[in-house]
């Protein structure tokens, strides 16, 4: 029972993932500071008459639009009142209005959003249209319009506002929530004999408590931004100080008071950076937590950066096409650290060879393929080692280099058939483009070549595949196309990642076929990666076992079913279950 | 006692189609079998089979057009969400995807509670059960104050094993509980269903792509094919002489970890795809 | 397609009568206020009940809808209850300014954030964080707040432009030009933030495909893959953002027009919602309604167009 052993897994990470999120929001600065300034401006407005220097109406006819510095530390507006004893008290209404915003918008959108989506039928259709009509409707005109029949009511005009913005919260909820409803574990809650309101507090708000946080500070960020705006062209409350009406008396005095625009505006563009700021810092703490919940954990150990050996290419004997020999893989994390993958891999492939490299998930395979193919994602680097074909070593390539090398010596055959076709163009661009740029065709000759291939990989109607977009034709197919792709510009050798994974058994025995009859017609070397024993027994010549970054055992296939070596490979072999003795069927007297 | 846990008759599903008096997509065609108590019926398919859809019918998660499904003799398939709740005691389900059939923010603890606490059971009762869950699973008694996170796939897998044990089900629906797997834990976890169902007599229905899967752990095999059953029959019958064309196909599609053998297969496949065309085993 | 598209448009048509239809009972609902409002507030009850009376106010909201909607549809949106011009007449002057503003800070705006979105989601590094920066200061600053700081430094401070006032186009290029270009600027920045934002996203989107990669592997150059690929796939979020943004901007020219003084739709907005000038409203709403639903429509069919999977059904 090796998946129990306490040193075969990485049983670490945080305790929490709560926590976790807490903890990186935390270890973010930005996003700290943020929340500060947010919970400083709330606690100035809220004891506005403490903080304020004076009184925010009081008018002195000396002081009108008097220069900053000296009684009124701001200064004095255009009605002789002090600015800065304004600016503390404005904070007070336009947060109050904010915040009534949001409550308006998240209290709506909210229980709508949650029972279109539980519920769906014709509730969802008609929320759904009900939003659709609302969000489009320009927030401000409608404000203003509406003035004429709510007056110089500011607090009205937000709540207002707070149903206007309401299809945020709707499409936000509604569309998590549907997305939570189809994961399996709702569904094993259902089946666990759980109702339809413990399902929804336990599983389904759960996961859109951050989301909405989020929304939640994009949205009062916004709403200060239209309140002031509303306050701004006269249509504010006069009577009450705000950020938008200190700016109308600003631009009343834009000749005689240049330095009054300026502190609402600090104001209001602090406070809504500081919102946004604050919702950007909780995004960033999620999407950390998510690519630590939803990938596997990597199962590869912390490395110091390795020096690039640079000791010299062992002799290349002749039959070998491609040699691989020390290849190290890292990953830069965040913290710069670098996570090794791939240890020290020496492989070879010969022309007219098909080499399987097979491992469990984890062990390095897919690195290894794709370092050779110099499309490690983003992050991962070849830390050391050669990867050489016909002798010239790519991984000293430049990336023009190796673009004469990619689909010209080294064509590459994907796992995922479908997500490997650009869903937005037809087959036959795709098939046609690469030719015309590698190969130096004509369209009409490279379009006769693609169809002459398409026809070789088994596809019997070749017009109608190449006018077609991928999503009309099977997963099957869409790999026949990309076999096609592969070899269109004659390349010498294959890499195939998980050919077959993704499909049907009885696909998978044709495509094997297929990548079998083109090896031998074209003599090419084909290094295939994958975790099924069957098809290396299938197609390979040769295979390596790859466990942990590392080839533990390579051999001829024969031989290593024959006779493994490796206890690891030992392991994997006998945990096959082919040969599993069968189960009788029950005895019909037994059954009670 | 009918001495059948689970009886299917004449089952069809349709769903809906997208758009305006668009035709039903008719999933499931007349669909029959059973399950007798202690008994796996392996349900093996392509993509698109129907086998998938088989198994959330069953589990109330697909709506059931025609047809009966009877567990213990009483119909389900037509059951109000309410009384569909009280069926949790006898049958639960173990899914494909360990890492989204637990929910990532709940502890190993609570996911066992669940079920448990639906059922009325109090707090200690619950954290009692819940320690002889993981032992039954053989994972360690801490593993319930931990996340689904910390755990690789087949130690999840063996939770979400332990959360459709927790209330003694008479039948557990297992839609591809060990294909996300790799082939090491593949086998333990195979050893694991076959140990608990010798121990407590808990009826499977297996559904699975995987032919050798089915076959190393099922007593009877049924087999599926564009939404409709081809053959059943013992184990050994269907996963050695099967007598349905498409199984026979299916059989030989399959690549066994033996170079020899796999040479022989392959040269019978092609045989047979040469003395029955594609078009005709298809139709 | 050409289903497609008439059922689309069959759909604009009910929106805009649903929004209109909202809009009216929302301003006409209170009619006492109408009157009271023009009256002042020293207007006794018999004043007001004559002057609902003689304005048709007093009869049931939807008569007063239907018959406001059969005179919309001839062209005829009513009287102004200040100036007694027709509500048509003030449009047709005032549309054409807050359309140039509007466009001609959409497709700058636009323009730059493609650039800005796809040089961040290419480069990264620097550049990406630098977007970044720009993008919470640009979004931070109310629009109307960069307009009075634009004033004050470049027309009052240093007198490179006018302060306020417009110049039609067919009058003067050089002076519709020099009255519009403060307007445009403050009007496209907060809409170059956050569109460069989120088209930077889409591309980020599509680079981590995996047709991408595919691509790559046959080694088509990057430049090709990124103009072709990356782009098509990129476009439907972009031009579903770039459209939200045109009806942003919408809101924001009602502002932006204040601060320049630019007789456009927003002056004429406020004025009548501060004098209860209800046809007049109600016109502005309609004339809104009607670029919202148009650019919607076009929006929809342009993401049609751009995705096989929709344009193929």
């Amino acid at each position: 029972m090796s998946d129990l052993l306490p040193g075969g897994e990485p049983a670490a990470g945080p305790p929490a993932a709560r926590r976790g999120v807490v903890h990186r929001f935390l270890r973010n600065p930005l996003a700290v500071t943020a929340a500060a300034v947010v919970t400083a401006v709330v606690l100035v407005a809220v004891f506005a008459d403490v903080v304020a220097p004076g009184s925010p109406v009081v008018s002195r006819l000396d002081m009108v639009n008097a220069a900053p510095g000296g009684e009124y530390l701001l200064g004095g507006d255009g009605a002789g009142r002090d600015v800065l004893s304004r600016l503390v008290h404005a904070g007070r209404l336009t947060l109050l209005g904010a915040f009534l915003t949001v409550v308006v918008a998240m209290s709506i959108g909210v229980v709508t959003g949650l029972v279109a989506a539980y519920f769906a039928g014709w509730f969802d259709t008609v929320a759904g249209w009900a939003a659709n009509l609302v969000i489009v409707l320009p927030g401000t005109i409608v404000l203003v319009s509406l003035f004429a029949v709510i007056g110089p009511n500011i607090l009205v005009s937000m709540a207002v506002l707070g149903i206007m913005f309401s299809p945020n919260f709707f499409r936000l909820v509604r569309n998590q929530v549907i997305a939570v409803k189809n994961e399996l574990y709702v569904d094993a809650a259902r089946v666990s004999g759980l109702g339809d309101a413990r399902i929804i507090a336990r599983h389904i708000l759960y996961v859109v408590r951050a989301p909405i946080i989020i929304l939640s500070a994009t949205i009062a960020a916004a709403a200060i931004v239209v309140q002031a705006g509303l306050e701004f062209i006269g249509l504010g409350d006069p009577a009450t100080p705000t950020w938008g009406g200190m700016l109308q008396d600003a631009f009343a005095n834009l000749y005689t008071g240049r330095h009054l625009f300026l502190p609402p505006g600090l104001a209001i563009g602090i406070t809504v950076a500081c919102f946004i700021l604050l919702a950007n810092g909780v995004r960033d703490a999620l999407e950390g937590d998510e690519s630590g919940a939803r990938r596997r954990p990597p199962r590869a150990r912390t490395a110091a950066p390795a020096v690039p050996d640079d000791r010299a290419t062992e002799h290349v004997p002749d039959d070998a096409l491609l040699t691989v020999s020390g290849l190290v893989v890292g990953y830069r994390t965040r913290s710069d650290e670098v996570t090794e993958v791939v240890h020290g891999v020496d492989l070879r492939v010969e022309r007219g060879r098909i080499v399987g490299l097979v491992g469990e998930s984890g062990s390095g395979k897919t690195q290894t393929a794709l370092s050779v193919l110099g499309l490690l994602p983003e992050g991962g680097e070849i830390r050391s080692g050669h990867v050489a074909l016909d002798g010239e070593d790519l991984a000293r390539l430049s990336p023009r280099q190796m673009r004469n090398v990619l689909g010209r010596r080294i064509g590459y055959i994907p796992q995922e058939p479908m997500s490997n076709l650009d869903p937005s163009f037809r087959i036959g661009w795709q098939l046609v483009q690469p030719m015309r740029r590698a190969r130096g065709l004509s369209d009409s000759a490279a379009r006769a070549e693609a169809e002459s291939l398409l026809r070789r990989v088994g596809i019997t109607d070749p017009p109608r595949v190449m006018s077609s977009y991928p999503h009309q034709i099977s997963g099957g197919m869409a790999q026949r196309v990309l076999i096609a792709g592969a070899i269109s510009c004659n390349p010498a050798l294959l890499i195939a990642d998980e050919p077959t994974t993704a499909l049907d058994v009885t696909v998978q025995a044709e495509i094997l076929d297929l990548i079998r009859d083109l090896q031998r017609e074209r003599g090419l070397g084909v290094l295939l990666v994958t975790h099924n024993f069957g098809v290396v027994a299938d197609v390979c010549d040769r295979v390596a076992v790859m466990r942990s970054g590392r080839i533990v055992e390579e051999r001829a296939t024969r031989d290593i079913f024959a006779d493994p070596h490796h206890p690891y490979t030992i392991t994997l072999l006998g945990s096959t279950i082919e040969g599993a003795p069968l189960r009788a069927p029950l005895d019909e007297e037994v059954a009670p | 006692m009918t001495g059948r846990i689970l009886e299917v008759d004449d089952l069809v599903v349709e769903y809906p189609g997208r758009g305006f008096r668009a035709r039903p997509f008719r999933a499931l065609h007349d669909v029959s079998l059973h399950i007798r108590p202690g008994e796996t019926l392996g349900l093996v398919g392509e993509s698109g089979s129907g086998k998938t859809t088989l198994g959330r019918a069953v589990l109330g998660l697909a709506p059931v057009t025609a047809g009966s499904i009877r567990l213990d003799g009483r119909e389900i398939g037509t059951l109000s969400r309410r009384d569909r709740r009280r069926l949790s005691q006898d049958l639960q389900v173990v899914f494909q995807d360990p890492y989204t059939s637990l929910n990532p923010v709940m502890s190993v603890g609570d996911i066992l509670a669940e079920p448990l606490r639906a059922q009325g059971m109090s707090r200690a009762e619950a954290g009692e059960r819940i320690r002889g869950l993981l032992d039954q699973v053989n994972l360690p008694a801490d593993a319930g104050n931990r996340l689904p996170r910390e755990f690789s796939g087949g130690q999840r897998q063996r939770v979400a094993i332990a959360r459709a044990l927790a209330i003694d089900p008479r039948l557990i629906v297992c839609d591809e509980p060990v294909s996300a797997l790799d082939l090491t834990t593949q086998a333990r976890v195979l050893t694991l269903f076959r140990e608990i169902q010798e121990r407590t007599g808990v009826a499977y229905l297996f559904i699975s792509h995987d032919l050798a899967v089915v076959r190393a752990i099922s007593h009877r095999v049924a087999v599926m094919h564009r939404g409709r059953l081809v053959e059943q029959g013992p184990a050994a019958v269907v996963t050695e002489n099967p007598s349905d064309p498409y199984t026979q196909r299916l059989l030989l599609s399959a690549p066994v970890p033996d170079p020899v053998e796999q040479e022989r297969r392959r040269e019978e496949r092609h045989r047979l795809a040469r003395a029955r065309p594609e078009s005709e085993l298809a139709s | 397609m050409l289903v497609f598209f008439t059922r689309r448009a069959v759909a604009a048509v009910v929106l805009l009568v649903a929004i209109t239809a909202l809009a009216f009972t929302l301003v006409y609902s209170s009619n006492n206020n109408i009157a009271r409002n023009i009256l002042g507030e020293l207007a006794t009850q018999e004043q007001i009940d004559a002057l609902s009376a003689e304005l048709g106010l007093d009869r049931p909201l939807v008569v007063q809808y239907l018959d406001w909607l059969v005179s919309a549809v001839q062209g005829d949106l009513g009287v102004s209850f200040v100036t007694g011009t027709p509500v048509v007449d003030s449009l047709a002057i005032r549309l054409p300014v807050t359309l140039s503003l509007v466009t001609v800070s959409l497709v700058v705006a636009a323009l730059i954030a493609i650039v800005l979105g796809i040089v961040a989601a290419v480069r990264r590094g620097w550049v990406d964080r630098g977007v970044q920066i720009f993008s919470v200061a640009a979004e931070s600053l109310p629009n109307f707040w960069v307009g009075l700081a634009l004033v004050s430094t470049f027309a009052i401070g240093l007198a490179w432009f006018p302060a306020t006032g417009y110049v039609p186009i067919d009058q003067s290029v050089t002076g519709w030009v020099s009255t519009i270009t403060l307007p445009v600027i403050a009007l496209a920045l907060s809409c170059i933030a956050s569109t460069a934002q989120q088209i930077r996203s889409a591309v980020i989107d599509v680079l981590k495909k995996d047709y991408v990669r595919t691509l790559r592997a046959r080694g088509l150059p990057e430049g090709a893959i990124l103009a072709r690929n990356v782009l098509r796939n990129a476009a439907p979020p972009a031009v579903t953002v770039v459209s939200l943004q045109f009806i942003g901007m919408l809101s924001g020219a009602v502002l932006i027009e204040r601060v320049f003084a630019l007789p456009g739709l927003g002056s004429l907005a406020v004025n009548a919602a501060i004098q209860s000038d209800i046809p007049v409203v109600m016109g502005v709403l309609v004339v809104a309604a009607v670029i919202v639903v148009v650019v919607n429509l076009a929006v929809d069919l342009a993401v049609t167009w751009i995705n096989p999977k929709a344009r193929i059904q």
